[in-house]
């Protein structure tokens, strides 16, 4: 090696040896966020996706995706261990007469499926969003497009700030109040679905804002120079450019809706219901239901009853199947997102 | 003021759908001779809030021929333009605080007058060409889908009449329904012209049309406005000087608000009353 000097010649300085410090530190932080999610991600994926995949075909566990929670039973019967729901433990009763005396211990929920709370979170998610969206896309147009800036609207930014600030308890507390108990809703979808809203209202509106705000103001000026009015111009020459950023939004959104307990649980959701939400009477009953729902369902198997290695089972079937959920109704946002990308491109 | 039969900017209960063609434009034009005033600015100040931009403007711009608006930056050539056909309207605090602007006759602030209604027949082409993100077939036919026309066939011979009224058709005839983006720049230009012109207006407001192109696509903009000027009254601001001698009958120069002077293109190049107008035109400031 030569040992001749050039101007350009690296040294080690104290500047370095903190440069490289520091770049480890960014790196460390990283990893670490990486590995709580993967540690979260794997712990759910590895203990869950046992209850809704199964090896033999159909390799989808069809019970657990398509039936309502049912109790277990677990007995010994000549000398074999069984596992019953409820149901098959009835009919195998009524073929063994002699099982009624064999001890049976019975766990509650641990059989049986959840579809009925993944109806009722589906359900959930979709009139939440419908709500939210057009609530907040309206108000967004209303601030962006109409309002002239003053103090009453910098008052309005500011208190649509502050409720993105609140937390989700409080909007349940609110939701129980104001639809449960004012409006005599009751514990319903309507009002799960409104308090679901309210809380996503504040991240609709402040993004739908934006994506507004990012359509070029020459778009504007062009469609009223050809004589449109404001609310034509708005439709068609503004609106469909910042839906893609409008849904980009609502998929945060989406996962946030569909994930808290807190709001749901004094409006909307039940611990069990038998009746699926399309079983009604009349149509009307349809909004005045309360349904069950995955973060709810999660929330009561893992802290309202006693815990088991059967119960653990139904735990992290419910958390995988929500995040299957979750991740479904987002790529199906992103799929149409960038459909509408492609379809006006600037 | 006496009303007498109802014009056609004044605000209409009902929206109507003409049925315009663009080789014959606008209802009326013809009865106004070449030459004579179509827009009459009287004494207008213009403010920004407390910036006053324009200074007691009076000025007749005429049927059927080129106008073009000279002047250093600043000094309220867009202002001007941008009131003729209420633009500023849209601004916060832009407001016409004195005089007043006629167009065939008719105060354009009039409480009565539809500003929709004025705006499709004062159109405008702005600096930064602003291509719709839709297809060139649909950015032609937007004003007119907007005032209710859905006839296909019509529609089509529109975008057909305004594409070549914009020299623009062979070039793209191929590719009517790709989008208007995927244009040159110059193209881009010309398809907000043949946007503008596919409502048929009768006078076009240009802000700057060439800007923001070179040589070649300017002098193809130019010729077209050369093609125009039989049949649309045309208002162009412009900083270079080559293209307000080039292409307007009459020009105006304007410094700080204030119009200097106006008079034919000729004299103002050749035998300019005021000496700014003089410099300016020489090169001398500006
Ligand atoms: N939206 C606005 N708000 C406040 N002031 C403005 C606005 N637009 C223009 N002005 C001011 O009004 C005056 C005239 O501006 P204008 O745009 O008409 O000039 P111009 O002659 O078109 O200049 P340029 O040649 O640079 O385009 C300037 O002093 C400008 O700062
Ligand atoms: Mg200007």
């Amino acid at each position: 090696m030569s040992t001749e000097c050039h101007i350009f010649q690296a040294r080690p300085s104290a500047l370095r040896r903190r440069e490289g410090l520091v770049f480890f530190c960014f790196r460390a932080a990283t990893y670490f966020v990486l590995l709580c999610g993967a540690l979260i991600f794997g712990t759910i994926v590895f203990k869950g996706a046992g209850s809704v995949f199964q090896v033999r075909a159909p390799f989808l566990n069809t019970t657990f995706l398509t039936e309502a929670p049912e109790s277990l039973h677990v007995f010994e019967f000549h000398g074999q261990k069984m596992e019953l729901g409820d149901g098959d433990y009835r009919v195998f009763q009524a073929r063994h007469p002699d099982v009624a005396r064999v001890k049976s211990e019975s766990y509650i929920y641990s059989a049986g499926g959840i579809f009925p709370c993944i109806v009722g979170t589906v359900l959930l998610v979709l009139g939440s969003m419908a709500i939210a969206l057009i609530l907040g896309v309206s108000a967004a147009i209303y601030l962006n497009e109409y309002a002239r800036d003053g103090r009453f609207i910098r008052f309005v930014r500011l208190a649509i700030l502050n409720l993105a600030g609140v937390p989700s308890i409080v909007f349940g507390l609110f939701g129980f109040g104001m639809f449960v108990i004012f409006f005599g809703w009751n514990v319903s979808l309507l009002a799960g679905w409104f308090t679901l809203a309210f809380m996503v209202l504040p991240v609709v509106i402040t993004a739908s804002e934006e994506s507004l705000k990012a359509v070029p103001r020459g778009f504007r000026e062009g469609s009223l120079a050809l004589g449109a009015t404001k609310w034509q111009t708005i439709r068609k020459n503004v609106l469909p450019y910042a839906l893609p950023g409008i849904l980009t939004s609502s998929i945060l959104g989406i996962a946030r809706v569909a994930g808290e307990t807190a709001p749901i649980m004094f409006t909307a959701a039940y611990v069990v219901r038998d009746k699926l939400p399309w079983q009604v009477d009349k149509f009307s009953e349809f909004f005045f239901q309360g349904v069950m729902a995955l973060p709810y369902h999660i929330y009561v198997v893992s802290s309202k009853i006693p815990q088991n290695e059967y119960t653990e089972r139904v735990q992290y079937g419910t958390a995988f199947v929500f995040l299957l959920i979750v991740a479904l109704i987002a790529t199906a946002s992103i799929v149409l997102r960038s459909r509408l990308r492609n379809r006006y491109q600037w | 003021m006496v009303t007498s039969a109802p014009s056609l900017m004044e605000t209409r209960p009902s929206a109507s759908v003409r049925h315009p063609t663009v080789a014959a434009p606008a209802t009326g034009a013809a009865v106004a001779p070449a030459g004579a005033t179509l827009v009459d600015i009287d004494q207008l100040d213009f403010f920004y809030g407390a910036l006053q931009a324009l200074h007691g403007v009076t000025l007749g711009i005429e049927n059927r021929k080129v106008t073009a608006f000279i002047g250093p930056s600043g000094c309220g050539k867009s202002t001007l333009l941008r009131c003729l056909n209420r633009m500023n309207d849209l601004i916060d605090g832009a407001r016409v605080a004195k005089g007043m602007i006629k167009i065939r006759g008719i105060d354009i602030h009039r409480p009565d007058v539809d500003v929709i209604e004025l705006r499709k027949r004062v159109g405008m082409v702005f600096q930064k060409s602003n291509p719709f993100p839709k297809s060139i077939h649909e950015n032609i036919t937007y004003g007119l889908k907007l005032q209710g026309q859905t006839n296909k066939a019509r529609l089509d011979e529109v975008v057909e009449t305004s594409l070549r009224g914009a020299a623009l058709w062979d070039e793209v005839k191929d590719r009517l329904h790709t989008s208007g983006l995927g244009l040159s720049g110059g193209q881009q230009q010309r398809l907000c012209i043949a946007r503008a012109l596919a409502v048929e207006p009768e006078v076009i407001l240009m802000d700057e049309p060439c800007s923001a192109l070179d040589p070649v696509a300017t002098a193809k903009i130019e010729e077209l406005i050369q093609e125009l000027r039989t049949r649309f009254t045309i208002v162009i601001v412009t900083h270079n000087m080559q293209q307000a001698a080039r292409v307007s009958d009459k020009t105006a120069f304007f410094y700080l608000g204030k119009l200097i002077e106006y008079a034919d293109t000729r004299t103002i190049f050749m035998n300019p009353a005021h000496a700014q107008t003089e410099a300016y035109v020489s090169g001398r400031f500006g």
